[in-house]
């Protein structure tokens, strides 16, 4: 190394530094004191897309907005207030919650099952790892069609496996349980990759210690692979919820965006782009988001207050 | 394959009892998830009289009939390039932005750090489902309705990328950047030949994630486009279902057309998928 000249220039830059390296750090911190061009490209992008739209939202929310954006007259809280009276504001954001309800606990599990099965096999892991996770790969679009085909009472595979001859996709008690399995089937898959990747991360050696100090498979299961899957855990459970609530795509495919039997399958966002691209009321669509964004920001802050206090609790 | 498990690998047979129920469990398991897309290819090779006839697996009347209208009579070779030109740009797009950002967020200091961080990690809380309709009359005001830059940009601006590669970037050690500092490389030239190379199972489980996020994306490029012309392969999909009626092999035919090249590319490149989550810190402690 050139520590020598590097040397001399620091003590003439910075009589007091003592080292170059020293020296180093202090000019290497002054350097980037401009690193704000780092992250102006992404904040133009992120400016006009996302905060923009977000202000934007708020703003058409208190007016009468329709598509064209001509006549708009502002109306404080009249959406809201109306949002709050609307049946089918209600009745939607049930179904998401209800989609929430079912889909979440049944991926978590299916999820972890895949892939301590695929971790703990010596053979075919790749093989295990590509079915699993090959339906993700899928468009939502093609889960809608192809579940669809599945569902269809005479000629669908599904009755055909089971002996059924259910009209799943027709009658109002199956009909989002039928986009629940089709979710289930197609998003699993991620929170597989991600539950196999924090097995992977586990450290061999605590397994080897344990086996050394008598452990039986399950007892290295209970007291080494389930306390270091928690994190991992919280983390899928929450981004299933908020992706849940937010389900759209395979919904509207599958009923062919119709509203499913007897209006069962319409789910929050639908009827948000419901109201803004066929009835054009884009201010009550903007109003009745924010309501969707509220609860997700509850949800999403309410797992923040939850990692937090139990990081106090650890470290207490 | 990729995990060294080497207490696992020491006995003499590694077909225990133990190992062979396990691979029996997951062979069932996965011929569960196959069967969907094997039915799919089974329907699709298919006479369309057939299909909708009592349910059998193997075709009798084998044809590859349905295949080869989908392609010639739907926009699908036209609607492929511009899944392929839209994925593609968002993927470059969001691997430069966020890297940058993450970078500028992990090691720079500049005033407003802080504010604008917390800013970023609000943006975790907007989907376009939420955002979908002022997200639409901003890229209306912008001119942007029913153009590639409409479909391209709104999806390249991810704030949950970011924070992933924030979170790898402050695991990289810091004595690397000061050395090829010392050493007299700026700060761009550490950024582009230092820190760029050494991020790349990172950088690669998070190009491969906004790949497919954006070539399976609907809601964005459904609402966007009007003209059919410029539809990507998912929204051409969804409309294939009206245009042929309800012809099931074709059906089938157009959505294994959709979805097999991610297959395809998973095939290859899915032991670097695993190691990337694993990398990205994704995965968690």
């Amino acid at each position: 190394m050139s520590s020598a000249t590097s040397t001399v220039a620091a003590a003439t830059l910075r009589p007091r530094a003592t080292t170059a390296a020293d020296s180093a750090r202090v000019r290497w911190g002054r350097r980037f004191q401009h690193g704000g061009w780092f992250v102006a490209p992404f904040f133009v992008l992120y400016g006009l897309f996302v905060l923009l739209p977000v202000v934007r939202g708020l703003y058409l929310s208190l007016t009468d907005a329709n598509i064209s954006g001509d006549h708009t007259n502002f109306v404080g809280l009249d959406n809201y207030r109306e949002a709050f009276k609307d049946d089918l504001v209600w009745n939607s954001l049930w179904h998401s919650v209800q989609f929430t309800l079912y889909v979440v606990p049944c991926i978590v599990v299916v999820a972890l099952l895949m892939a301590l099965i695929a971790h703990h096999t010596v053979h075919f892991k790749w093989l295990w790892r590509l079915c699993f996770f090959a339906p993700f790969l899928l468009p939502s679009a093609v889960i809608g069609n192809l579940w669809w085909w599945l569902f269809q009472p005479t000629n669908g595979m599904v009755n055909h496996v089971l002996g059924l001859t259910t009209p799943w996709l027709t009658q109002k008690s199956t009909a989002l349980l039928a986009v629940v399995v089709a979710t289930l089937w197609w998003t699993v898959g991620f929170s597989f990759l991600l539950f196999l990747a924090a097995l992977q991360n586990i450290p061999q050696h605590l397994y080897e210690a344990a086996e050394l100090d008598g452990a039986n498979a399950f007892q290295r299961m209970l007291h080494i692979t389930v306390p270091n899957l928690r994190n991992i855990t919280g983390l899928v459970i929450a981004l299933q919820i908020l992706a849940s609530l937010q389900v759209f795509d395979q919904a509207v495919v599958m009923y062919q965006f119709g509203p499913g039997p007897e209006e069962s399958t319409r789910t929050f966002v639908q009827y948000t782009l419901e109201q803004g691209f066929t009835s054009y009321r884009v201010g009550y669509a903007s109003a009745i988001s924010f309501v969707l964004f509220l609860i997700i920001a509850a949800v999403a802050l309410g797992r923040m207050w939850l990692l937090r206090s139990r990081e106090e609790g650890i470290s207490r | 394959m990729t995990t060294p498990s080497p207490t696992l690998r020491k006995p003499r047979s590694t077909w225990t009892p133990a190992q062979i129920a396990l691979t029996v469990v997951a062979l069932a398991l996965s011929v569960i998830w196959m069967a969907p897309l094997a039915w799919a290819l089974s329907t699709s090779l298919k006479t369309p009289a057939e299909s909708v006839a009592s349910p059998h697996w193997i075709p009798k009347d084998f044809t590859l009939d349905s295949w080869r209208k989908v392609f010639e009579a739907g926009n699908i070779p036209n609607w492929f390039v511009n899944s392929l030109v839209v994925s593609v740009c968002v993927t470059f797009i969001v691997l430069l932005v966020a890297s940058l950002a993450g970078y500028g967020f992990a090691r720079t200091e500049f005033r407003g750090k802080s504010v604008l961080m917390a800013v970023t990690m609000a943006g975790l809380m907007f989907s376009p489902a939420i955002l979908g309709v002022p997200l639409f009359t901003t890229v209306q005001s912008l001119g942007m309705v029913d153009t590639y830059w409409g479909m391209i940009l709104p999806q390249c601006a991810p704030a949950a990328m970011v924070y992933i590669l924030y979170k790898f970037f402050q695991s990289l050690p810091r004595e690397l950047e000061e050395a090829a500092f010392i050493d007299g490389a700026g700060r761009w030239r550490i950024f582009f030949t230092l820190v760029l190379p050494l991020s790349k199972p990172s950088l690669s489980a998070v190009g491969i994630f906004t790949f497919i996020a954006s070539w399976n994306n609907f809601l964005w490029p459904y609402m966007v486009t009007n003209n059919p012309d410029l539809m990507t392969m998912p929204n051409g999909i969804a409309t294939v279902q009206n245009a042929f009626g309800i012809v099931w092999p074709q059906l089938m035919a157009g959505g294994l057309i959709a979805g097999l090249p991610l297959i395809v590319v998973f095939v290859f490149f899915q032991s670097q998928i695993v190691r990337g989550v694993a990398h990205t810190g994704l995965a968690g402690q």
